[in-house]
């Protein structure tokens, strides 16, 4: 049946800059905020958009990713006509391969999507960290008549060099894309989310198969070969906050981001609610010998030690005599008795033994605690 | 394999709430910071491999349809069996039938059509966090025709008076049941037996223009029922008026209560909210509390338990109270004693005092 736009989410991501917390998980599926996995923000910006075609593309790891995802129930995405689809690699008469690059694997998809017939194809990737309406940047795509639409925000100078910087006129016609620029000329950011004609975009596709210098990538092939053919590119600014987690600082920072109380992003926002899996724990018992200040609690947790800035995950239990700061707890964590913890994330199911002090400093990343390197990180 | 289907039965249970009861069912009523009442039972039911539910509801629904929707927050959203909601509307010129027994006579169908060969039935004022396995097991090796889930409580509180009282030999086999105020051996509320038994008993008491199902079809016939009583050793608690209400709610801000009724193996289920975690702001002062998500606390919270999406603003003190969903709190406010329904506002610096032994309750939606 004919849809007149398919949404494919980009999930298959190593996050090889997220260390131990991608060891053994797709980064999408990494906890986020207390309650969520980062790729509840994309997937619930989806079911708020009301865009409810919705192909997920996996590979790294995808247990846990699959798990959570499920036919894509707490999003709405258990649907009779279309809803979530899992597009993992898969191989044909002729053979098959892993994605070899975000083109690739939009390619290698082709069926699904003109199994839809749609007008417009929406890719979005996900590991970030956002509210964002799709369906404005898809009537901001109709009214410029464009052929592809670029999402971006803006970037502080200093960090344009960590990101995809397009280069725009003063209507926003883009005209240049420059992948991690030295000296960039604009700090747009693309942030990953573009809008394709579909029937225009399925040529370059085509055309990119066949070439094997290719790295099979919308920012570095694709993109540069549309604007190289004069195609129209226009770029959307979106001015909400918008996260990339991608490495272990930014995350930390994007928790801390979440204590704020003048943040934009609210988590409490009952139009722009985030969707998420919920295990039915009990409300969290708060003890009398506790001190919060500056937190995130979820269910389940039993706090009667004190807590600065920090999230604690669910069914997380922090001892008496215990001090948390600037710290992020994973689900099913306990904190034994007078533990020390700063700027440090604990990953699930850890227990923290009595008298415990792991504490980075400001200057270093934030330490990250797992089962297997408990001993070596005690300070 | 031997099954058991589901009943619980609210047709005799009060309203006994006062404003939180007169709009919804006792059943419907929140309960310990995230639940209602009947999720308790409904939640053991579903975790003890029972595939079909069924609720006798007569009045004041609307808000357990609300929180029970399709069933799917218990995972009774089935091809096979599923969730029975089953209001009273019976349209049978024929009908004799009177009190929980109209529910039997118009329902037959559910009976008839499930494949199990037993029933476990149930009301919703029994809580408890359990699986009904070594009960239903209980039965079928003592051959009983009725096993009855029975407590023994060390202290006697006034909500235990409403309940039945039993008397057993030493094979747990039951004596007798009655009212006597001072035995503190209770009959939970939860029964199991075979279907083609409780059809019988239910005709039978149909034909004795009787209304009480277990008093007239059960109790009745302690003489010729081997009726057999299993004892439950685990944390329970009664709930069936203001009082115990309070008391029981409170009784959960004590971490070995709270450990014993949600044991880290089996999560209660509920009717799920998706709210955000809680947030506490720099100001915030708490202590010994119960507190359930999407509430954002910049005041004093002591001794309380706060539900779902609670404000708390700054300068504003709650103490020994139940404040239920999406109840705002303003600036400089003191609760004390107080137990709030839902959505209600308490405006700058206003001050509510209730007695311990009295809460003071306030119905849902004011402004005060």
């Amino acid at each position: 049946m004919k849809k007149e736009c398919v949404t494919m989410l980009l999930a298959g991501g190593v996050g090889t800059r997220l260390g131990l917390l991608t060891k053994n998980l797709a980064k999408p599926a990494v906890p986020f905020g207390g309650r969520y996995r980062i790729i509840d923000f994309a997937l619930s910006n989806c079911l708020n958009s009301h865009m409810h075609t919705v192909g997920v593309l996996t590979q790294y790891s995808p247990l846990e990713l699959h798990k959570h995802i499920g036919v894509g129930k707490p999003w709405d995405l258990d649907r009779m006509e279309d809803g979530l689809t899992i597009l993992s690699p898969f191989t044909e008469k002729d053979g098959g391969s892993w994605y070899l690059g975000t083109a690739d694997a939009i390619a290698k998809n082709m069926n699904y999507i003109e199994g839809y017939d749609p007008e417009y194809l929406i890719v979005i990737s996900g590991d970030h960290i956002y509210h964002m309406d799709y369906d404005k940047l898809l009537q901001h795509h109709k009214e410029k008549e464009a052929d592809v639409t670029i999402s971006v925000v803006e970037v502080p100078w200093k960090e344009t060099s960590r990101f995809g910087i397009l280069n725009t006129t003063e209507n926003l016609r883009i005209y240049e894309f420059e992948e991690k620029p030295k000296n960039a000329k604009s700090n747009l950011a693309s942030m990953g989310i573009y809008i394709f004609n579909w029937k225009v975009l399925k040529n370059y596709l085509v055309e990119d198969a066949k070439l094997s210098s290719s790295n099979h990538d919308f920012g570095q092939d694709i993109l540069p070969a549309m604007i190289g053919d004069d195609r129209l590119l226009y770029a959307y600014r979106f001015d909400g906050y918008w996260k990339d987690v991608g490495t272990i600082e930014s995350y930390w920072e994007a928790h801390m981001d979440l204590l704020k109380e003048d943040l934009s992003l609210s988590l409490n926002n009952n139009d722009w609610r985030t969707y998420s899996h919920d295990s039915n724990f009990a409300p969290q018992l708060i003890e009398d010998t506790a001190v919060i200040q500056h937190s995130l609690i979820n269910n389940g947790c039993v706090v009667a030690g004190s807590l600065d800035h920090s999230i604690l995950f669910e069914n997380v239990e922090v001892s008496e005599g215990s001090v948390v700061k600037q710290s992020i707890l994973h689900p099913g964590v306990c904190i034994g008795k007078n533990v020390l913890l700063d700027r440090v994330i604990v990953q699930e199911n850890v227990t923290i033994p009595d008298g415990t002090k792991i504490v980075a400093s400001r200057e270093e990343e934030p330490i990250i605690v797992s089962s297997h390197n408990l001993k070596a990180v005690h300070s | 394999m031997d099954t058991m289907m589901g009943l619980i039965n609210l047709e005799h249970e009060h309203d006994f709430l006062n404003e939180l009861t007169y709009f919804r069912c006792g059943a419907a009523v929140p309960f310990a910071g995230r639940f209602r009442m009947i999720d308790f039972t409904l939640s053991n039911m579903a975790k003890s491999n029972i595939n079909e539910v069924a609720i006798f509801t007569r009045s004041k629904y609307r808000s357990l349809m609300d929180h029970l929707g399709s069933g799917a927050d218990w995972d009774l959203d089935r091809r096979h069996g599923g969730l029975f909601i089953l209001p009273p509307d019976w349209n049978d010129p024929t009908d004799i039938s009177k009190g929980d027994l109209s529910h039997f006579h118009n329902n037959r169908d559910y009976f008839e059509r499930g494949k199990s060969d037993y029933v476990l039935i149930s009301g919703s004022q029994f809580i408890s966090n359990t699986v009904y396995h070594k009960l239903f097991q209980h039965h079928l090796e003592t051959g009983a025709d009725v096993t009855l889930l029975t407590t023994t409580y060390e202290e006697l509180h006034p909500e235990h008076n409403a309940c039945i009282k039993v008397k057993v030999d030493e094979d747990g086999s039951v004596l007798s049941l009655t009212n006597d105020a001072k035995n503190p051996h209770v009959f939970s509320g939860v029964y199991v037996l075979r279907k083609s038994l409780l059809l019988e008993l239910v005709d039978e008491c149909i034909a004795n223009y009787s209304n009480h199902f277990f008093l007239d079809g059960i109790k009745s016939n302690l003489d010729r029922l081997n009726i057999q009583s299993y004892h439950y050793d685990g944390y329970s608690s009664i709930v069936n008026s203001v009082d115990s209400y309070y008391r029981h709610n409170m009784a959960l801000l004590d971490r070995k209560s709270y450990n014993s009724l949600f044991s880290n193996e089996e999560n209660v289920l509920t009717k799920v909210g998706n709210q955000a975690p809680t947030k506490y702001s720099g100001l915030s002062k708490v202590s010994k509390s119960l507190i359930a998500t999407g509430c954002v606390i910049d005041g004093q919270v002591d001794n309380s338990v706060l539900f779902r999406g609670v404000n708390v603003s700054e300068g504003a003190v709650v103490k020994n109270s139940i404040i239920m969903q999406r109840c705002n709190i303003e600036a400089g406010a003191h609760l004390e004693n107080v137990i709030m329904d839902k959505d209600v506002t308490i405006t700058k610096g206003q001050v509510l005092k209730g007695a311990k032994e009295q809460p003071f309750v306030i119905a849902k939606r004011r402004k005060i």
